[in-house]
Order: structure tokens, then C-alpha cells, then sequence
């Protein structure tokens, strides 16, 4: 019965994503490669001073992404310490300052981490002029991004790799806010809030009074799923009834949040002429993201645990609207891409189930992955996976006929080596460092034994992987993981991207060899199975240790 | 000054105004546009679903879920009780929040089996019976919803403190109970406010 529901559930889910995948995917691609701009986006290149028609240089480009985020994170950092001088402020007082640089960072790297509460820290102006419009211009860059990684593939003997302000301009105008706008108008229909009132105080039908909160949710709510970003407007995030009023809802979440990331491998199948080349990397995306539904799916059905079975269900922590099923979609999509909204409190499930989120991050979160992040992530483990068989037979490796060379391979191996040095090291110094340790073990840690283990593990896969959601019990509006996991997540969200677009400089430089008897087909079974193979190797060799000391051994006592 | 500084300093300036146009349209306009989508076309919506008693005064929203107790948190017999709840000191609206346990803590298996017991005195049932929504805080503690199993242990009790007849008890809960949307997204759910708005009619 609830397996049939679950397959209902994501089958419903992965029609309307194949209906998408090529409409959205070719019409991303047309916004990405014509030469035409609409009259106001040439208004708006005069207005901040760029000519579109000149392309960047990779070196260019990157330093074009660091500092439009530098200047997003200054300008995040400030509306939350002017808070109390603007419009809707709430009464409520200046963010505190670790918390805002945390913060500020967060949204910038489409992270949303959130150490806070939002209904009692951030006003409405900070949600909607600051938190909101990170929402859309931090997807936007992640999706530039992976945009010019495929140019890198596409182009030949090219200095250039694109123009970046041009490919965020389109991103945002032609691509989230034309969503945003349908998919906030049906989440309104659906019964999310849309107003500038304030907190409510009503009496109750049992002689008592109760706070009901409003603000400008469902605008946020849309970009929030569409940008792969999760902050939510209020503390439970998409739990909250006033974000997610329904199972439709819900569901509609979850399309909208995988919609993106699953329809980009068309947009590249298309760019670099080939969409059997889509298809490789769809499919690889698409059996691991399987094989998570599957496992989470088990893992709570079965409800291990002292406190589930005493429950009779692992129902803490989960809506009674949504049950079992819907919470398994959601959390599985969500840190399948680096969204991390959440519609029930991952802390709070079976300790095998709460692990699986925590290996959605490890992969990478390619597997979709988040807007543009997941495509780069995916193809940079596609570069690895055909070194690897050049290897093994003794050729020099290329993909999409460009050569797989020394410099190429040490981006690539430099670039999976980040998330997990970031990820275990900062693990590792939140209990080496015998001041913090302290500290973590007295304030931080919620759950007593594994389960505090597992928080903090979860905490730092989720920053320095860009998702945001947390096992929640963990306080993490402390000195100490403000700023480590505010390190986490800059390092995690730059240095890839530094090296993705580094990378797409020096394929773009290239000529394309042609294809010979000799070269490996990247669109077979053959090639999809050595993505996957390489994509958990990478990963479970990593990361197995850390997993048997938490949730593994949590799970299995 | 040198050319590399010179062009970080412009792609600063460039930066900064794009960010600016970007504040404006998306967080300003896009912000505005929706609001004003919401307040003309679906303004019930837009405002919190609120509901309203018989004398037409707000009591809540029925996308938000309540207490029924008493001053000293004691569940009221009258009343269909929802489910346990983690936001502040119990359905406050002001601060949403799961309970965060996991699943070997102490704190929760200790509470799941007070819970238990209580719940199976107060209706008068056997521990077996009661539902595992009945025990379990949910996950933004403002759920307003309870599985039909858990209205259904809760109808003898409604209907002896209100002195009416458990059939007409058990034929609002039925009416108030919702089906999984479309047939088979989520699940079964009894909205608690609605269905205690609709007891109190019912004795007027």
C-alpha cells in the first residue's frame, strides 16, 4: 500500500518531468546561444554598464561571479544590520552580527542555512529585497556557470567562454521569473500567504489567544523550489502550513524544485549538438536519484527505531497531510538538489533514514544536483569517469572530442576534493578543538550519543555542499559554527566554480579531435554505468567511515 | 593604476548597479506583482484561510492548528484534541518548530509512552488504539490536521461531554474527513478547527 503510493507519487513526478525535459531544456538552450536581446534587457546592459555582445575571457568571467557575490553578500550583511530602520521591520532588532555574516553568505551561495528563526529574527524587508533576490541572482549565476562549462565544450579554439552579466541577466528575466510568477500564483490558489500584515492575535474557540503569522510567503516560496535555494520564510520551512498548505502542494514542490536541474542535460545535449550526449548524463542523474527514493522509501516504511516503534510510525517530525510518502519525496528531492527546504524534520527520522540525506549531499548533490551546480558537478565527474577508461586502455582520454589532459584532469581531481576535505574537516575540527568541543557538546548538540554525531556531520555536508538542511536540533547560532560553516559553504560554493569555469577556459582554447575507431561513445549504457560507478566510488570510499560512527551505527545498534 | 585593478574596480561598479536593478525588480516589483495577484484574485488565501465563528469573529485559520485545552493545558473533553505540538509552548504561531528528537532519544521515547497512556485514559480506549499521530509532534507544531483514527477514538468521549448523541458526533467527523488529493497524494486528514467550529454550531 505505501509502496504503491510512493511509486504513484514519484511516477507522477517523473512523467512531468519528461514532459519538461525537452521544452524547458531547448528553450534554455535558445536563451543561451541567440544573439538577440529584448529591448528592455539592452536597457538594462546600458543601465549597469555592460556591452552583451563582447564575450569574457574565462579569467573574466570568474572575476565577474566573485565580485557580483562579494557585493551580494556586503549588501545581504547590511540590510540585516539596518533591519530595524526599514519598512516591516516587526520590531524586531539588527540581525546580530555572526549570525548575519552567516547568513549573508548563505543565501549567496544558494545554501540557506538557517541558524535562525525566521519569524523572530529576519523582517520582511530583509526577506524580500535581501533573502529573495539572492534566491533568483545566486541560481542564476549557478546556472551562467554551468552554461559556460558546455560553452568550454562547444566552442573551438576560442579565448572567450561568454558573457557573464549576459547569462544572468537571461537566466533571471527569461527564465526564473517568468516561472516564479506562475508557480507563485498556483501556490496562492493552493493556499500559501501572500500579505504585509504582520502577527495576528485571535481568541480561540477554547477561551485562549493565538499568534497567526503573514508575510509575503508565496513570491518567496516560488523561487525558493524553482532557484533550488529551501530558506523558508518561517522556522518549519515548507512544513509550515502557510508555505505548504496541501499534498499538492507539496508534490508541486518537488517538480518545482527538480524541474531545472533535470531539464539543464538537454540544454547541453543541445549546446554541444548532441543530445544523445543530454540523455547519457539525464540518465545517470536519473538512476541515482532512483535508487535514493528507493532506499529512503525502505528505510522508513520499515520504521526501526525505539521511538518509531513505540509510535507504532516514524511520524515525529512529519505532517499528518503529507504522512510517510509525501515526507520521503521531499526530502529526497531536496538534498538530491542542493534546495534544502524540507517538509518534515530530517533530524527526526529512523537513523538509516536520516542517513540518506546525508549521502544525497556526499554525492556531490549531482543527482540533479541544484540549478547549474548539479550539470557542472555532473560533468566534471563525466571528465573523470573517461579518464579513468582512457586508463584502462592506454588512450589519451577526450570527451566531446576535446582532449582530457593534464590540466584538465588536475581541475577535475582538484575539484571533487573539495567538498570532502571541507565536509570532514570541519567534522573533525568542531571536535578537535578542545574549546569548541566543548562548546558543541554543551550548546550545540540537541540529541544525546550517534545522533549528536550525525547533526554535526549533517550540518557541515549540507554547507559545504550548498543545500541548507539540517538535522534542526543542532544550535548553530554559535561564534564557532557561524563561522565554520559560513568558511564552509564560501569555499564550497567558489572553488568548484573557480575551477568549473577555469576549466571551461582551457576546453574552449582547444581545437575538437575527430572521432575515431578508438574513441569512447559518452551516450552508451557502457559510459552511463561508468558515471555511476565513479560518482559513488568517489564518494562512499570518503565518506563510509563518518557514516559508520552516526547514523550507520545508530541504525544498526 | 594598473590594468587589472583597473577592471575589477569597473566590474565593481558594474556589480553594484546590477544588483540594484536586480533589488528593484525582483525583490521590489516581483514582491508586488504576486501581492497584488493575491489580495485582488485570492484574497482568502492570500490572508491565512482565516475562519470565523457564529458571531462572524476570527478564531484562527484552518491551515493552522490550535490548542483545546484549559488554562492549565489540559485537554478539554468537549473538543476534538490535535496533535502534540513543538511549536513554542504548544500551537504558537509565532514560532514554529518540530520537536527535533531523534530516534533513540530518551526525551521522545519518554514522552511517546506519557503520551500513550494519557491519551487512552482521557478516551477511554485501549493503548493499541491509539494512533501514531496521536503521540508524535509534527513537524512545523501548528499541523492542524489528525488522522481519521485518531478522530475516531476521540468520538464517545466528544460526544458524552457534549451531552449529544455519538452518531451525530461521528457523522460531522465524517464529513469533515478529507480524502488523500487526487485520490492518492498524502493522506486521510480531519481538520481539527473546523470540525470543532462545527461541534459548537451544532449546539447553538
Amino acid at each position: 500500500m505505501e509502496w504503491g503510493l510512493l511509486v504513484a507519487s514519484l511516477a507522477t513526478v517523473v512523467v512531468i518531468l519528461a514532459v519538461l525535459y525537452r521544452p524547458l531544456g531547448d528553450y534554455m538552450a535558445w536563451v543561451f546561444t541567440t544573439a538577440r536581446d529584448v529591448a528592455v534587457e539592452r536597457g538594462l546592459y546600458r543601465l549597469i554598464g555592460v556591452d552583451p555582445r563582447s564575450e569574457q575571457t574565462w579569467q573574466a568571467y570568474l572575476r565577474s561571479v566573485l565580485i557580483f557575490s562579494f557585493v551580494g553578500v556586503v549588501f545581504l550583511y547590511l540590510i540585516q544590520r539596518t533591519q530595524q530602520f526599514l519598512p516591516y521591520s516587526l520590531g524586531l532588532p539588527p540581525v546580530p552580527e555572526g549570525l548575519a555574516f552567516n547568513t549573508a553568505i548563505s543565501f549567496v551561495t544558494n545554501t540557506n542555512w538557517q541558524g535562525y528563526s525566521p519569524e523572530l529574527t529576519m523582517s520582511y524587508t530583509t526577506q524580500f529585497a535581501g533573502l529573495a533576490v539572492q534566491n533568483f541572482v545566486s541560481a542564476a549565476t549557478g546556472i551562467a556557470v554551468a552554461v559556460a562549462l558546455v560553452r568550454g565544450f562547444a566552442y573551438r579554439r576560442s579565448g572567450t567562454i561568454g558573457n557573464f552579466w549576459v547569462d544572468l541577466t537571461r537566466a533571471t528575466f527569461r527564465i526564473l521569473l517568468p516561472l516564479s510568477i506562475v508557480a507563485a500564483i498556483i501556490l496562492l490558489a493552493g493556499g500559501v500567504i501572500q500579505n504585509f500584515a504582520g502577527f495576528t492575535t485571535v481568541d480561540t474557540i477554547a477561551g485562549g489567544s493565538q499568534v497567526l503569522p503573514g508575510g509575503p510567503v508565496a513570491s518567496q516560496e516560488a523561487i525558493k523550489e524553482i532557484g533550488t535555494n529551501g530558506g523558508g520564510f518561517f522556522n518549519a520551512n515548507a512544513s509550515h502550513p502557510f508555505e505548504n498548505p496541501t499534498a499538492w502542494t507539496s508534490i508541486l514542490q518537488v517538480v518545482l524544485l527538480l524541474m531545472i536541474p533535470f531539464s539543464l542535460p538537454r540544454t547541453f545535449g543541445r549546446i554541444v549538438g548532441d543530445n544523445r550526449q543530454g540523455y547519457a548524463i539525464l540518465a545517470a542523474m536519473g538512476v541515482l536519484a532512483l535508487i535514493s527514493f528507493v532506499a529512503l522509501g525502505a528505510a522508513e516504511f520499515a520504521g526501526r527505531g525505539t521511538a518509531p516503534e513505540l509510535a507504532g510510525s516514524p511520524m515525529e517530525g512529519k505532517e499528518q497531510r503529507f504522512g510517510l510518502v509525501q515526507s520521503i519525496l521531499y526530502a529526497t528531492a531536496t538534498t538530491l538538489t542542493s534546495t534544502g527546504s524540507v517538509n518534515s524534520m530530517h533530524d527526526s527520522y529512523t537513523a538509516l533514514g536520516g542517513m540518506m540525506p546525508m549521502i544525497n549531499m556526499m554525492l556531490g548533490e549531482i543527482a540533479p544536483g541544484g540549478v547549474g551546480a548539479g550539470l557542472y558537478g555532473m560533468l566534471i565527474i563525466a571528465v573523470i569517469a573517461v579518464f579513468i577508461a582512457g586508463l584502462l586502455v592506454g588512450r589519451t582520454p577526450e570527451y566531446l572530442g576535446k582532449k582530457i589532459g593534464p590540466r584538465e584532469i588536475k581541475l577535475a581531481s582538484l575539484y571533487i576534493l573539495v567538498m570532502p576535505i571541507l565536509l570532514l574537516g570541519g567534522v573533525a575540527l568542531s571536535f578537535a578543538i578542545p574549546g569548541v568541543r566543548d562548546d558543541m557538546e554543551k550548546t550545540s548538540i540537541w540529541n544525546p550519543g550517534l545522533h549528536g554525531l550525525s547533526e554535526v556531520v549533517y550540518a557541515f555536508a549540507s554547507a559545504s555542499n550548498n543545500n541548507g538542511s539540517a538535522f534542526a536540533g543542532l544550535t548553530a547560532n554559535t561564534p564557532w559554527l557561524n563561522a565554520a560553516l559560513g568558511v564552509a559553504m564560501l569555499l564550497g560554493r567558489f572553488l568548484p566554480i573557480a575551477l568549473t569555469i577555469a576549466l571551461a577556459g582551457s576546453l574552449a582554447a582547444q581545437d575538437k579531435v575527430p572521432v575515431t575507431a578508438g574513441t569512447l561513445p559518452t551516450h552508451r549504457p557502457l559510459f552511463i554505468g561508468l558515471i555511476i560507478g565513479t560518482a559513488v566510488l568517489v564518494t562512499a570510499l570518503v565518506f563510509f567511515p563518518v557514516l559508520t560512527l552516526g547514523p550507520l551505527a545508530e541504525g544498526l545498534m | 593604476m594598473n590594468t587589472s585593478l583597473r577592471s575589477t574596480s569597473r566590474t565593481l561598479g558594474v556589480a553594484v548597479r546590477a544588483l540594484l536593478m536586480f533589488t528593484v525588480v525582483l525583490g521590489i516589483g516581483y514582491t508586488l506583482l504576486i501581492t497584488g495577484i493575491g489580495q485582488l484574485l485570492m484574497p482568502s488565501q492570500s490572508n491565512g484561510s482565516l475562519v470565523r465563528d457564529a458571531d462572524g469573529d476570527v478564531v484562527g485559520s484552518s491551515l493552522i492548528g490550535q490548542s483545546f485545552t484549559d488554562e492549565d493545558g489540559d485537554p478539554l473533553p468537549e473538543y476534538f484534541q490535535s496533535r502534540p505540538s513543538a511549536a513554542g509552548d504548544g500551537y504558537d504561531g509565532g514560532a514554529s518548530s518540530g520537536s527535533n528528537w531523534g530516534p533513540e532519544n530518551r526525551d521522545l521515547i519518554a514522552a511517546i509512552t506519557e503520551r500513550k497512556a494519557a491519551i487512552a485514559k482521557f478516551n477511554g480506549v485501549s493503548e493499541d488504539e491509539v494512533p501514531a499521530d496521536a503521540v508524535t509532534a509534527s513537524s512545523s507544531g501548528l499541523d492542524p490536521h489528525i488522522s481519521p483514527e485518531y478522530a475516531a477514538i476521540q468520538i464517545d468521549r466528544v460526544a458524552e461531554a457534549r451531552g449529544v448523541s455519538a452518531d451525530k458526533v461521528k457523522q460531522l467527523v465524517q464529513q469533515h474527513t478529507q480524502g488523500p488529493d487526487f485520490g492518492y497524494l498524502g493522506e486521510s486528514t480531519v481538520d481539527v478547527l473546523e470540525l470543532n467550529l462545527a461541534l459548537d454550531r451544532l449546539k447553538g
